[in-house]
């Protein structure tokens, strides 16, 4: 091999590097391109007072652009492990998304069901028939006096989570 | 440098600096076709027509719309329908012709499956071919959000979602596709680039490049004869018309693909003007509403084969989950046209005519494609969804057993 050669090959070699450090980096900045905005992200809290909710009559309210159920169990729902309960009182907290593909679904006297692929959920946000993968998810959220806040994680939300985790 | 004399015409001028003669020698007058082929290789011509088409009334629509969540929905249906003069036959025009190419899209690839045109040699064809066919459905799907009506919004929040059944990363993918926790402003913006930007020059690229893997193998024909061109072009170049096999694709073959572009264009002119609600999916007149999901939710008629697929499998298979079992059919659907040329062991190029168990089998596919097409668009429940499950079983099945069908065939054959 003559040393021509090997400069070029040098050359080369230095511009493969320097293009695979510049190639990584801007691959990396445009990735963060696509993620959400520091707005989006901050998008705030929602609070919910949970005093003036009717038994067996979810409320949807809407938390980052999603709606989220919160019901409260009538006596004769089953009680489950991710229920809230406050007070005398347990309730449903859940993403009103269906996790098959992500249509909201229709609270019909005792469960949620869901009209795009046929499935349902019961009152405590589990899947008992069709699709959906796994129950309804659960949303961050703490308990304050009679306030339910969403966007946060407070000790009865680690509960919940952790319940439904092991569940 | 080359040797530049005084030219006596603009041709000519041309011809010494761009060698526009030899250039339109290749493409047009010199690019042979074989004389035995049918109205069905058409296709091609009227699919870059109505790609044509696509893109000039989508510069017009462009020029109004407005990519915003609040603005979105009115730009198109106030101000392009309403005000601007003829954006309402810009819009009918738009969306049939995104309508329409898939027919001619389906009606090219299956042909080319008829004919055995993605065989041995033309592998490229076949496979350029198909990513024309994704890119052309990630630009279908892009466009059908822009209006934000309810459809629009609902099929991105469906389509979007898919991608949460990825191992590990799902949920954070689907963030990252959205650019928000639900689908939103950013998602609307970046489809928007997508679909006026990114994918059209994409297609632009893939249609250079589907049409430059033709010239090598050249194109197939109705008896999968094999041709020796070279000859036959000399033939034809001799004066030998009628003996030649071959016949120059300007002037002479393009007037049967123009005799036919000018039927199709009265009958898309017709659907245009008379039948252009077959696009407009009435819930899509609906503003976005991301607190009430519509009744029930189905694609465009050009999805509803793999969309019923996607949820053909209902139930849970022990431990497998019927949403993953139906992703992973809907992957397969969505890729297996792709390998085709190595699932099909005939060596020989033939019309499935003359393969019987191969016609067989085109001929079930066909009708399996279309009994998915119209369950996917009724709603899944009761016996549909048994309806659904076993032609979307039958559909796997059917790919499963190709390489043994075309085997037995060649061997019958005695091959
Ligand atoms: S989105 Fe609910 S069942 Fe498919």
């Amino acid at each position: 091999m003559s040393n021509e050669t090997n400069r070029r090959d040098f050359l080369g070699y230095t511009f493969a590097a320097v293009a695979a450090v510049g190639g990584a980096a801007s691959l990396v900045g445009m990735k963060q391109a696509w993620d959400p905005l520091p707005s989006v992200l901050a998008s705030g809290f929602t609070n919910v007072e949970l005093s003036g909710i009717k038994a067996g009559e979810p409320l949807t309210v809407m938390w980052r652009g999603k709606p989220i159920f919160v019901l409260k169990k009538t006596a004769e729902m089953e009680s489950s492990d991710r229920d809230l309960i406050v007070g005398e009182d347990r309730y449903t907290i859940a993403i009103g998304l269906c996790t098959h593909l992500g249509c909201i679904p229709a609270w019909k006297k005792t469960q949620w069901k869901c009209a795009c692929h046929g499935g349902e959920f019961n009152a405590s946000g589990k899947q008992i028939f069709g699709p959906p993968p796994r129950p309804l998810d659960l949303p961050p959220f703490a308990v304050k006096g009679s306030q339910l806040v969403l966007g946060e994680e407070g000790p009865e939300y680690k509960k919940i989570a952790g319940a439904m985790a092991t569940a | 440098m080359a040797k530049f004399e005084k030219a006596n015409s603009v041709g000519e001028w041309l011809d010494q600096r761009l060698n526009t003669t030899a250039l339109t020698k290749v493409l047009m007058t010199e690019y042979w076709i074989p004389k035995d082929i049918n109205f069905l290789w058409a296709m091609g011509v009227l699919l870059a027509v109505t790609f044509k088409i696509l893109v000039i009334s989508g510069l017009f629509l462009m020029m109004y719309y407005k990519p915003d969540v609040n603005l979105a929905f009115d730009s198109v249906n106030y101000t392009i329908m309403q005000e601007v003069a003829y954006g309402w036959l810009f819009r009918h025009m738009h969306g049939v012709a995104a309508s329409v190419v898939f027919l001619i899209i389906y009606i090219h690839m299956f042909t080319g499956i008829y004919y055995g045109s993605y065989k041995q040699g033309r592998e490229m064809i076949w496979i350029s071919g198909m990513l024309l066919f994704m890119t052309f459905s990630a630009a279908g799907f892009s466009g059908y959000m822009l209006p934000w009506g309810q459809m629009s919004y609902w099929a991105a929040m469906v389509i979007t979602n898919l991608f949460g059944g990825v191992p590990v990363i799902g949920d954070a993918l689907v963030v990252w596709i959205r650019g928000d926790f639900n689908v939103a402003d950013a998602t609307l913006t970046r489809f928007f680039m997508l679909h006026v930007f990114l994918l059209p020059i994409v297609i632009m690229g893939i249609i250079g490049l589907h049409f430059y893997t033709l010239r090598i193998p050249h194109v197939n024909n109705q008896e999968g004869a094999d041709i020796d061109y070279d000859a036959e072009a000399e033939k034809y170049l001799s004066g030998n018309k009628k003996e030649s096999k071959v016949i120059p694709f300007w002037p002479v073959f393009i007037s049967k693909d123009f005799a036919i572009l000018g039927i199709f264009l009265i009958f898309y002119f017709y659907l245009v003007f008379f039948h252009y609600n077959f696009a407009m999916d009435p819930v899509n007149f609906d503003p976005a509403d991301n607190m009430v999901t519509p009744a029930h939710i189905y694609p465009e008629w050009y999805f509803l084969w793999s969309y019923e697929v996607l949820r053909g499998f209902f139930f849970d298979v022990g431990p497998i989950k019927a949403f993953d079992i139906g992703l992973a059919a809907f992957g397969f659907a969505n890729v297996i046209f792709l390998v085709l040329p190595w699932l099909d062991r005939d060596p020989a190029i033939l019309p499935a005519h003359k393969r019987p168990g191969f016609r067989v089998w085109f001929w079930i596919l066909m009708v399996d494609l279309i009994v998915l097409t119209v369950y996917g668009k009724l709603p899944p429940t009761g016996i549909n969804a048994w309806v659904g499950f076993a032609s979307a079983t039958l559909f796997i099945l059917l790919f499963v057993a190709l390489p043994f069908i075309t085997k037995l065939d060649a061997k019958k054959r005695g091959a």
